[in-house]
């Protein structure tokens, strides 16, 4: 269970357009946030280093309070870091206080609530990205249309965001980070708060949308066999302060499926991550 | 949707309303219309219905009363007008910035627990006899209601609708065009609800206390003139302008905000 010296750069599709040469890649260097600035101050993360090369799949796994969100949302740029070194694409997120908005528009997020605005129809939330940088109305609808193929909720274009279940709005939520073509994907336990039938869809569907679209993804989960199943590689965090406990990787053969979680291999992760958590909770 | 009979159970709270008001608003009529005829109180303290009734007929047919009517109108809505634009611009401003906050908020009790209708005289005196201070009154009374309803659906404002905004490093306006604005709409449109009816009771005190026109006018002419019958007329027309109004927001709720559960049926 030891970091392998070079993670593997998946080679999905040719890199149409992407010519940076760090591309969907993330590096921190002693990266640390405490929040608060009057005494009791709360030491959620010690400084990390970690490197998300292009098209990976990194899962954060760990106990609840270990720092996970706040890893999340400092890569989101929706905070700021206390100290180290955030680099998206090679370039930093924030410099001297200030967001870098060049280095955000690579950052696509999806939180554990589909938080889609009520006021808005489906379409129109999964546009709203496009509309915010100016896209006209036609170019929009035909974008939106897309996309709500690609996620599997067609038909549904006109309906308010209260008319679809919590598994089709989470849908749309990542219909709408994906809409304006991030290089990164980051999500925050995105199924948490579904069922397990509906989650185990959802997996399928994230792992066939990432393969298809090579993007980064960054999620965040409780769930060890949710990890196992998606991920290239787990980053097992302990908490008080945050830090990285174990990094996994995760060598099971890809498409896969319900049945790769019947398998020797999956469920030997499964224990051995098991056996991990309970040592550092 | 499944078709339910008339008399569904479902259907049966919903169509209460319209027989009960008709009845109990029939009711008082009786009562009051006995009570007229058994006790023989004078019509200067209480008109009978009947006499009410022609008078108000009367008055529809009445240009002068028409016109009357058109000033308190206008009034009303320019007050509101201004009252809404005003309180919602601040009102925003407010819910964002939590030091414009903390430096207005005196000011904003202060001006909240005043007896505002206190200071018509004040703006008679400044503005003088004719519509400007009517508007004036009928805008400082919708004000606060829009000001602070606006402040709290600003403050309401989901954190997870926030985060959004951030992510989608949306500009200031997006952010009020865009999250800020639609999602007070239901709490304006309370404010507004609240607003309406007060800029109305602005515009008949402003013209109780000064000028030649408008329904408060008319109300303190027909008191003076001892038409009492005609005084209660004016009241009921001014009571059925006030519904108009409510109403109206009513329907812009319908219009404006169709995806909030207040509108769903
Ligand atoms: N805004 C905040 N202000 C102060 N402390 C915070 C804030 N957000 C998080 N914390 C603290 O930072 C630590 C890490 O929180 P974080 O939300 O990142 O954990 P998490 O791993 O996402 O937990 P969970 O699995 O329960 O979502 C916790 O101790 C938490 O109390
Ligand atoms: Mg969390």
């Amino acid at each position: 269970m030891i970091e392998t010296a070079a993670p593997r750069a998946r080679a999905i599709e040719s890199q149409a357009g992407g010519g940076a040469p760090h591309k969907g890649a993330i590096r921190m260097e002693a990266l640390e946030k405490w929040y608060g600035t009057r005494d009791p101050r709360v030491h959620a993360l010690a400084p990390t280093d970690l490197n998300i090369p292009e098209g990976e799949l990194l899962v954060l796994l760990g106990p609840s309070g270990c720092g996970k969100t706040t890893l999340l949302r400092m890569i989101g740029g929706l905070i700021e870091p206390t100290s180290g070194d955030l680099l998206v694409e090679g370039r930093p997120l924030w410099r001297d206080g200030v967001r870098q908005n060049e280095v955000l528009s690579e950052l696509g997020m999806v939180f554990q609530e589909a938080n889609l605005f009520p006021w808005l129809t489906i379409e129109d939330n999964v546009a709203l990205p496009l509309e915010l940088k100016g896209m006209p109305k036609a170019e929009r609808r035909a974008a939106a249309a897309k996309l709500l193929k690609m996620v599997g909720i067609s038909g549904f274009e006109k309906r308010w965001p209260r008319e679809l279940s919590g598994g089709m709005r989470q849908r749309a939520a990542i219909a709408r980070a994906l809409s304006y073509d991030p290089h990164i994907l980051l999500m925050d336990e995105p199924f948490g708060a579904l069922d397990a039938m509906t989650r185990d869809q959802m997996n399928l569907e994230l792992q066939r949308i990432w393969s298809e679209t090579g993007k980064t993804v960054v999620l965040v989960t409780h769930s060890i066999s949710e990890a196992v199943f998606l991920a290239d590689r787990i980053v097992l965090l302990s908490p008080r302060p945050g830090k990285i406990d174990t990094i996994l990787n995760v060598d099971l053969p890809r498409p896969r499926t319900a049945e790769t979680q019947a398998t020797p291999a999956f469920q030997d992760y499964v224990r051995d991550l098991h056996h991990r958590l309970a040592a550092i909770s | 949707m499944i078709q339910r009979s008339l008399f569904h159970p479902a259907n049966r709270a919903k169509l209460l309303p319209y027989v009960t008001t008709p009845l109990l608003v029939a009711l008082i009529i009786l009562i009051w219309h006995s009570y007229v005829t058994l006790s023989g109180v004078s019509p200067f303290i209480l008109p009978s219905p009947q006499s009410v009734w022609t008078a108000w007929i009367a008055m529809l047919y009445d240009p002068r009363a028409w016109n009357h009517t058109l000033m308190t109108v206008y009034a009303t809505l320019t007050g509101f007008a201004w009252a809404l634009v005003v309180g919602v611009g601040l009102g925003v401003l407010i819910g964002r910035f939590r030091w414009l906050e903390q430096t207005l908020n005196p000011f904003i009790v202060a001006t909240q627990v005043v007896p505002k209708v206190a200071f018509v005289p004040l703006f008679v005196v400044w503005f003088g006899f004719g519509l400007t201070a009517k508007v004036i009154v009928a805008a400082v009374l919708a004000f606060f209601p829009i000001l602070t309803n606006t402040v709290l659906g600003v403050k309401s404002v989901d954190a997870g609708h926030r985060d959004v905004a951030t992510s989608l490093n949306a500009t200031s306006w997006q952010r009020f065009r865009r999250l800020e604005l639609p999602s007070s709409l239901p709490y304006i449109l309370t404010g507004m609800e609240v607003g309406i009816v007060l800029a109305i009771i602005g515009a008949i005190v402003g013209e109780y206390l000064g000028g030649t026109q408008g329904l408060g006018y008319m109300m303190i002419a027909r008191m003076n003139a001892f038409a009492t019958n005609e005084l209660f007329a004016v009241i009921i027309h001014m009571t059925l302008l006030g519904f108009i109004f409510y109403f109206s927001i009513g329907i812009l709720r319908r219009i404006l905000i169709p995806w909030h559960q207040s509108t769903q049926r």
